[in-house]
């Protein structure tokens, strides 16, 4: 008995001895870790993903493009571009050419809720998977990455209901962007909710700028001579209101009026806060959207899911940029991120 | 030019302009003020020095649909010039440059390789947006400087309480009227719009001119790029797609400037930029949403049209023209 035991005891003593042995010499010659990168990086290889942007040339879809490029090099997919340069026709266009072209994966960012509709729903019945960014469609696709509008629009309104308190004018004046994109409806819906329920804010302007700072600083400048009073302006996009803030500014109501509105954090959008035009940007962080697209990317082209099957949102966090923290971290330039 | 019981377009447009002014006086309570009125012409100044230059082309027959394009982009390069480094005096001089090349390779063209105008400048203002995205600026909202006052003063400052862009637009009209009505040179635009071949025949060198007219609308152009890049403090180059372009031709053509040449001046431009201008405010102040004042803007300028083709109706002379009228 003794002496099984001990030979028991000799056995195990070397099958461990062996093994620290084994697991030695796997230290001295590295794992291939094939078993969990293989099944990651071969897939992907020679897979095709097309961006379909509003425009190319501008800070938000230069920034999201930039990361996505990098991450298409580094794996080994190919990354396109089809730039419909703001217009929805040549858009419809480009979607319409790339559902008979079958691409492995859509990145579309809509100009509106309604157009591209309808082409989401054939993309996906032709099995093409669809990722949204930013501007969604009402149509609901594989993912959706980007602000949630509603919620940017109830921190914009409630800033300004917390500005505009009963001991001022409570006069308020709404600066929309394009009447018919994502960002404008359900911002829209945010700003009345919270507006609509309080006493003391007034809604004396509600106008449309179309994306424009001209426009917007010609809106601004009739609603300040009509309301001289004004308290607060919640916009759309920051390089829209900078217009407003122009006017605002040149009236000499900078510290009488304030101005909060949305965008990517980009360095433009940070010196405009420096330079008093604006004084709150909430910003829904390109380089992050950019991180969590390549995430995203990754996720749809590996899924075995078939398009449309697994319907994906990511709100992406939202960062308030006043003048208290314009850091290199919260404000990128697109230098940062090629 | 007009005869005194004929009406004209630009004095039905001017009547259009004031039967709305005093509608609005009487029904908005803050319409009739001095500063509302300044920020009323201030709001269409730029569109105004566009009209100018604009209005000097069409009445030789041409038109200039590369405006747009020169404006945004050859402002846009000087901004991202200033950006990188370079100082503004030498910045202006190159945008300035680039105005006057894309205004001769035009005017060449239409002088001389005889390509007509519509098409020439339809191209050129792709080309000129074009070379502006893929060469001379990476984004396409480039912010203004702000550390150089006087940049800033062109758009944003008063003189005697009137905005600069007001005063930008009243002195070129000053300058552009004194241009056609006592120089030369004006005469010569008129007499090349009314009937080139006659005007040739006479011994005028209609080709430079049109060269120098494409130049000098060019230049114009750049003026109201630099004084918008400064009032919204940044240029946007998106303003290319926009219906700016048309706006423009809208005012011109409103304003009882033919596009068949040789008729109307300076005064007819800021006609048809008054009624634009009072328009545009009076539903600003309204608070009529967007589209509604798209179609109401569209109503109107389609109406005046109307008035316009029952009172003074194509001609036989129009008719024969060799382009005919767009």
């Amino acid at each position: 008995m003794l002496n099984m035991r001990k030979v028991c005891t000799v056995l195990l003593a070397a099958s461990a001895l062996l093994g620290s042995a084994l697991a030695a010499s796997a230290a001295t010659q590295g794992l291939d870790n094939a078993e969990r990168r293989d099944p990651y990086y071969k897939p992907l290889e020679g897979k095709r993903v097309v961006f379909v942007p509003l425009a190319m040339g501008f800070d938000l879809t230069e920034g999201w493009a930039a990361i996505m490029r990098r991450q298409a090099e580094d794996l080994g997919y190919t990354f396109e571009i089809r730039d419909p340069n703001w217009s929805t026709d040549a858009g419809t266009r480009a979607i319409t050419a790339l559902i008979s072209e079958k691409p492995d994966l859509m990145i579309i960012h809509n100009p509106d809720v309604q157009s591209y509709a309808r082409l989401l729903k054939r993309a996906e019945a032709a099995g093409i998977k669809v990722l949204q960014v930013n501007l969604e469609s009402s149509y609901t696709t594989d993912s959706y990455v980007g602000a949630d509008w509603v919620k940017v629009g109830y921190i914009e309104a409630k800033v300004l209901a917390d500005k505009c308190g009963p001991d001022t004018s409570g006069k308020i004046a709404i600066m929309q962007g394009v009447p018919t994109a994502a960002s404008n409806l359900y911002e829209l819906f945010a700003y009345h909710d919270v507006f609509d329920k309080l006493d003391h804010i007034k809604v004396v302007s509600e106008q449309a700028a179309n994306y424009d700072p001209a426009k917007a600083r010609a809106i601004m400048e009739t609603v300040l001579e009509q309301h001289p009073d004004l308290c607060g302006v919640v916009g759309n996009w920051d390089n829209q209101d900078v217009g407003a803030g122009a006017a605002i500014q040149e009236a000499g109501k900078s510290d009488q009026v304030y101005v909060v509105t949305s965008g990517g954090g980009t360095t433009n959008g940070c010196e405009n806060i420096e330079k008093g035009l604006l004084d709150m940007i909430v910003s829904y962080d390109v380089p992050l959207q950019g991180d969590i697209l390549n995430q995203q990317i990754v996720e749809i082209l590996l899924s075995d899911a078939k398009a449309g099957e697994i319907k994906n949102t990511y709100y992406t966090p939202l960062t308030l940029l006043t003048k208290d923290n314009l850091t290199p971290r919260n404000c990128w330039s697109l230098d940062d991120l090629k | 030019m007009t005869s005194g019981m004929r009406l004209s377009q630009e004095g039905i447009v001017a009547a259009l302009a004031a039967l709305l002014f005093v509608g609005f006086s009487l029904t908005l309570s803050n319409f009739l003020t001095v500063n509302n009125l300044i920020s009323l012409v201030r709001s269409v100044s730029i569109l105004g020095i566009l009209g100018i230059g604009m209005g000097l082309v069409i009445i030789s027959r041409g038109i200039d649909l590369a405006m747009v394009a020169t404006m945004v982009v050859a402002s846009s390069w000087v901004l991202s010039m200033v950006q990188s480094g370079t100082p503004l005096g030498w910045a202006l001089l190159f945008g300035m440059g680039f105005a006057i090349l894309v205004g001769a390779a035009t005017g060449i063209l239409v002088a001389y390789a005889l390509v007509p105008a519509i098409f020439t400048t339809l191209a050129m203002g792709l080309i000129v947006y074009g070379t502006g995205r893929a060469y001379l600026f990476q984004v396409d909202v480039q912010n203004a400087p702000s550390n150089y006052p006087w940049f800033s003063f062109l758009g944003t400052g008063n003189v005697l309480g009137i905005p600069m862009p007001i005063i930008a637009v009243g002195f070129l009209a000053l300058v552009m009227w004194v241009l056609l009505r006592y120089t030369r040179f004006g005469r010569f635009v008129y007499a090349t719009g009314d009937n080139i071949l006659a005007a040739r025949i006479v011994g005028i060198p209609v080709r430079l001119l049109i060269v120098a007219q494409f130049i000098l609308t060019s230049l114009i152009a750049y003026a109201a790029g630099i004084i918008m890049s400064s009032a919204v403090s940044s240029m946007s180059t998106r303003i290319y797609n926009s219906t700016m372009i048309y706006d423009v031709l809208l005012v011109v053509v409103l304003g009882g400037i033919s596009l068949s040449g040789g008729r109307g001046g300076v005064r007819n431009v800021l006609v048809g930029t008054l009624l634009v201008g009072v328009l545009l405010n009076g539903m600003t102040i309204l608070d009529i949403p967007y589209t509604e004042q798209n179609l109401i803007k569209s109503v109107i300028l389609l109406f005046a049209l109307i008035i316009d083709s029952f009172i003074n109706p194509r001609d036989e002379q129009t008719a024969q023209q060799q382009q005919g009228d767009i």
